[in-house]
């Protein structure tokens, strides 16, 4: 599995209000969801975002509410991945089981700058920062979360089963 | 081997004998619970899975709270769904208009939760039930629509950091300040997969309303689940309400924790947290007197009888600053009821409050009573995101019920002493 994008930089502690605000929470359509995918942090987010881009963000990344509609809207709106330092956990629980990879590293937020080119390779956990050709190891998953993952999400995994 | 109280109610979910922390266990669950915005996303989970059947029409409980009654077409939808969904799968704690109030107001006050229970809830408060001695966290909607399938789930056993709260609370000063000064100590990411314990002489004083308010928040440090061991008070609050007995459980004295906190509560001031972290916290004498726009009471935090009987002992007489709104919500009818009965409806409608159906009202911004650009509230509830109750240029300040009442007739954050 390859994701290839460009880099939105983010701070620590980006909470789940930021990433869809709550007012926005009244449908459960994704499209819907998608359009509202950073509203009042980045209102440009969304016009600009591509295919493939990657989040890179710090510490605690999706903290705050249980919504799933967060890491699903990021998904619909065409981010390919989050690249942090830490999540909080039911974000992260919430990103595998919709298919949606979020990778720990503790140096990509550190080396990777706005608008970089970033390539990922999921099954490796290797990202490459393009331009600079800098090569990182994000920390492994464990494997039935990657299985998870590979399947597309926790749905998929379990119907395999 | 010695284990603390979530390791035990983790072992005995997974038929186990023991547990210890990082092992991935799969637990049976004892009640699984969505509300208004979680449920649609997890029914369509339930249905794309092929299930046919719930695992359990009994222990599930359907809540729509977060934009009831209903705000606008899209938000009827999804109840609508949920409601069908209940119907459908004859689901015997689907709560309608009339009975439903705040998810976490409600299920420990219908008795639907005993100590020693597992909940897995699609809402992050889930957490709240550690209150009675129960395993609870949240989840998201996925988990959630395969739990509602299969009534099992798997969880990663967190390690546990204890709290031990000692010496002689002032007056003014109780749960909420107790939890926000933690979340001041540990910080907002302090306790990511980690369960929280709270304990010491002081916790064996606390009511179970103050006790819903800290474990409420225990979230708010990342935590997986908070939890108090359950004593005389939580026998006595489930004697009332439900005909299972639950599992007293405790912790080991010689159970492994990653880490201890004492925290010496004798001199601690009522709690303020400042826009926008819920551990950006000051004592009350170090916070700016700022002007508010708005106070709230209510939340799954801060809604309960005990907190709105505190606030219009208080009130009694006084009257709302101008330039002030002050929005009061119940979190439960039944609490509306009892507030009616004791004279706390009047009282606080003398005073100028408005007081709302039993709902999450303004507590995350979709809902009577959002803030304009540059408003300030307080609120007694547990976030103070970025545009966690509105605009995105609007600020909002976390506290106690008692400060917040006081604040509304003073005009400004302010201390009940200065009343
Ligand atoms: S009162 Fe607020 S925090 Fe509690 S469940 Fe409702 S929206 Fe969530």
């Amino acid at each position: 599995m390859k994701i290839e994008g460009k880099v939105w930089m983010f701070g620590d502690h980006v909470d789940t209000d930021l990433i869809i605000p709550a007012r926005y929470l009244n449908v459960s359509d994704k499209n819907e969801l998608a359009k509202h995918c950073f509203a009042d942090l980045r209102p440009e987010f969304i016009k600009e975002v591509g295919v493939g881009d990657i989040v890179v963000a710090g510490i605690n990344f999706g903290c705050g509410s249980s919504r799933e509609q967060a890491p699903l809207a990021m998904k619909t709106a065409g981010v390919g991945a989050v690249i942090a330092k830490s999540f909080a956990r039911i974000f992260y629980r919430n990103a595998f089981n919709i298919g949606f990879p979020v990778l720990e590293s503790e140096e990509v937020p550190e080396q990777v700058r706005e608008g970089d080119s970033v390539s990922l390779d999921l099954s490796k956990g290797e990202i490459v920062g393009i331009e600079q050709d800098k090569h990182f190891y994000a920390r492994p998953i464990p494997d039935f979360m990657r299985d998870i993952l590979k399947a597309g999400g926790l749905v998929e995994y379990l119907k395999k089963r | 081997m010695p284990m603390t109280i979530t390791e035990k109610i983790l072992a005995e979910h997974a038929g186990r004998e023991a547990v210890s922390p990082g092992e991935l266990v799969q637990v049976d669950v004892d009640l699984a619970l969505a509300n208004d915005i979680t449920a649609p996303l997890a029914i369509d989970v339930f249905d794309r899975l092929g299930a046919r059947e719930v695992f359990d029409r009994e222990k599930i409980a359907l809540v729509p709270d977060h934009f009831v009654p209903n705000k606008d077409i899209e938000s009827a939808q999804q109840v609508k769904v949920t409601r069908e969904f209940a119907r459908k799968h004859r689901i015997k704690h689907f709560f309608e208009l009339g009975e439903t109030g705040i998810e976490h107001v409600i299920l420990p006050e219908k008795g639907l939760i005993t100590p020693g229970d597992l909940i897995i809830g699609a809402d992050s408060h889930t957490c709240t039930y550690g209150a009675l001695g129960a395993f609870s966290a949240g989840v998201g909607s996925t988990d959630l629509g395969a739990i509602l399938a299969t009534g099992k789930t798997w969880l990663k056993v967190p390690a546990t950091i204890k709290l031990v709260y000692e010496g002689e609370l002032s007056p003014w000063v109780g749960g909420k300040d107790l939890i926000l000064y933690t979340l001041g100590l540990l910080g907002v990411s302090g306790a990511v997969y980690h369960s929280l314990e709270f304990t010491g002489e002081v916790t064996e004083g606390l009511s179970m309303s103050q006790r819903f308010t800290m474990a409420n928040m225990a979230v708010e440090a990342g935590a997986k689940n908070g939890i108090f061991e359950p004593d005389e008070i939580t026998k006595e609050y489930m004697e009332e309400r439900s005909d299972r007995s639950g599992n007293f459980l405790k912790s080991d004295l010689d159970a492994c924790y990653e880490n201890k906190f004492k925290i010496r509560v004798d001199d601690m001031e009522p709690q303020v947290a400042l826009p926008h972290s819920p551990d950006n916290i000051r004592p009350i004498s170090e916070v700016d007197p700022v002007v508010l726009d708005q106070v709230f009471l209510g939340s799954c935090t801060n809604g309960r009888l005990e907190d709105l009987r505190d606030a219009a002992r208080l009130l009694e007489g006084r009257k709302v600053a101008d330039g002030v709104r002050f929005i009061v919500i119940p979190g439960s009818p039944s609490i509306y009821r009892e507030a009616i009965k004791e004279g706390i409806v009047e009282t606080l409608l003398d005073v100028g409050a408005v007081i709302g159906p039993p709902c999450c009202g303004p507590c995350l911004g979709g809902h009577m009573g959002i803030l304009a650009e540059g408003e300030r509230a307080l609120s007694t509830s547990n976030r103070n995101f970025v545009g966690r109750m509105g605009h995105p240029k609007s600020e909002v300040y976390l506290s106690s019920p008692v400060v917040a009442a006081a604040s509304a007739v003073i005009g400004r954050i302010a201390s009940p002493e200065d009343l």
